[in-house]
């Protein structure tokens, strides 16, 4: 059950960061906090699309989903069922990789770095390696 | 239940997160922003000094002005289509002192905040490069609700001192420079854009580089007989 908690709370966490990149790109907030001004570069730059979806709307789409898998997953009914877990596993192993590649193209294409992005690339990091410990509970048991 | 009354300090916890990160998206949509005042009184030192941005040789013997609009898209079009032809034929060839002052039109929301970051841009020597940023994304900002997060994007990206730039921008210290540079639109009969003056006369409208070229050939030709 703690793991599944741990998942909700940083996917509610990662909705939070998402939702404000998406709102700086459009405009809604005038400037990001963001120290080193890389944020602005990253999401200004072509790469903050991905096949014409904005990233920062695909991560809260990914984040909605780990988050209601999640609570799904610490209903008393579906504590003991493993299909949460693999659900989660899956979707953070596919967001590990998107993650991956984005802080691939922020180091070596872009050539600067958005600590939101960061940010949200450590909750995948960890959504993902909660998600495999509970796999790995459940499957003990 | 030791189960239900840990799901319940689990739900307060999400419910805490939920609408602390909410407050703070709702504080940083309702932040300072820069805001550049059309209601601001000219000064002499709006003035004195300055005459507007200017591109080209200052021996040159034409000297054309462009009256334009940051939000403009016929302004837009002129920057980006013609623009770079004038720069290579008349320009860079010397015949051509382009000088360019903000006509700012009440229609568009964004003009001066525009025309305030490029003035916050020319304190470090980069008018040129965040005059063509703004116009080269004016379709994406002007869309937006409000582009002072994108133009201090096109700050960074074309390598300006962020922090000045910020100071620059709040302090709205060039609100009546712009005004001035609208005054003397009016003064001389502007009133719309993108409008040239050159020979004392006006050209209104988007001006395409072969006609400028005509105009500038004839105007040094005039220049040249009166000497």
């Amino acid at each position: 059950m703690r793991y599944r908690m741990g998942t909700a709370v940083l996917s509610l966490a990662g909705m939070l960061i998402s939702a404000y990149l998406w709102m700086f790109k459009h405009g809604f907030i005038g400037t990001l906090s963001c120290g080193s001004g890389g944020c602005e570069t990253v999401q200004l730059s072509s790469y903050s699309s991905f096949l014409g979806v904005d990233v920062a709307l695909l991560g809260f789409l990914g984040y909605v989903l780990f988050l209601g898998v999640s609570l799904v997953g610490v209903q008393p009914a579906w504590l003991a069922r493993p299909e949460p877990s693999r659900a989660l596993l899956l979707l953070s192993g596919g967001g590990l990789l998107f993650a991956g590649y984005l802080t691939w193209l922020e180091l070596f294409v872009i050539h600067a770095i958005c600590r939101w992005c960061v940010a949200s690339a450590a909750i995948i990091v960890a959504v993902f390696v909660l998600a495999l410990l509970d796999h790995r509970r459940m499957a003990r048991h | 239940m030791a189960g239900t009354s840990t799901l319940n300090r689990f739900y307060l916890l999400l419910l805490v997160i939920a609408v602390g990160g909410g407050g703070l998206l709702f504080w940083q949509v309702r932040r300072k922003v820069p805001s550049i005042p059309a209601n601001v009184t000219v000064t002499a030192a709006d003035t004195a000094g300055f005459q507007g941005y200017f591109m080209g040789k200052a021996d040159a013997p034409v000297v054309i002005t462009e009256y334009a609009d940051f939000q403009c898209p016929a302004c837009q079009t002129f920057d980006m289509v013609q623009f770079p032809d004038v720069v290579r034929q008349l320009i860079e060839g010397g015949q051509v002192r382009w000088r360019y002052r903000d006509f700012p039109l009440s229609g568009h929301p964004f003009s001066r905040l525009a025309a305030h970051a490029a003035a916050c841009a020319d304190e470090q020597d980069r008018y040129w490069q965040q005059h063509a940023m703004l116009y080269q994304g004016q379709s994406q900002w002007a869309r937006e609700a409000e582009p002072s997060g994108t133009f201090r994007g096109y700050a960074q990206q074309i390598g300006l001192d962020v922090a000045a730039y910020d100071a620059c921008m709040l302090s709205a210290k060039y609100a009546g420079r712009i005004q001035a540079s609208y005054d003397e639109g009016v003064r001389v009969g502007v009133g719309s854009t993108p409008t040239f003056l050159a020979g004392g006369r006006l050209y209104e409208g988007v001006q395409g580089s072969d006609a400028l070229k005509k105009l500038a050939d004839s105007l040094a030709g005039a220049a040249a007989a009166t000497r």
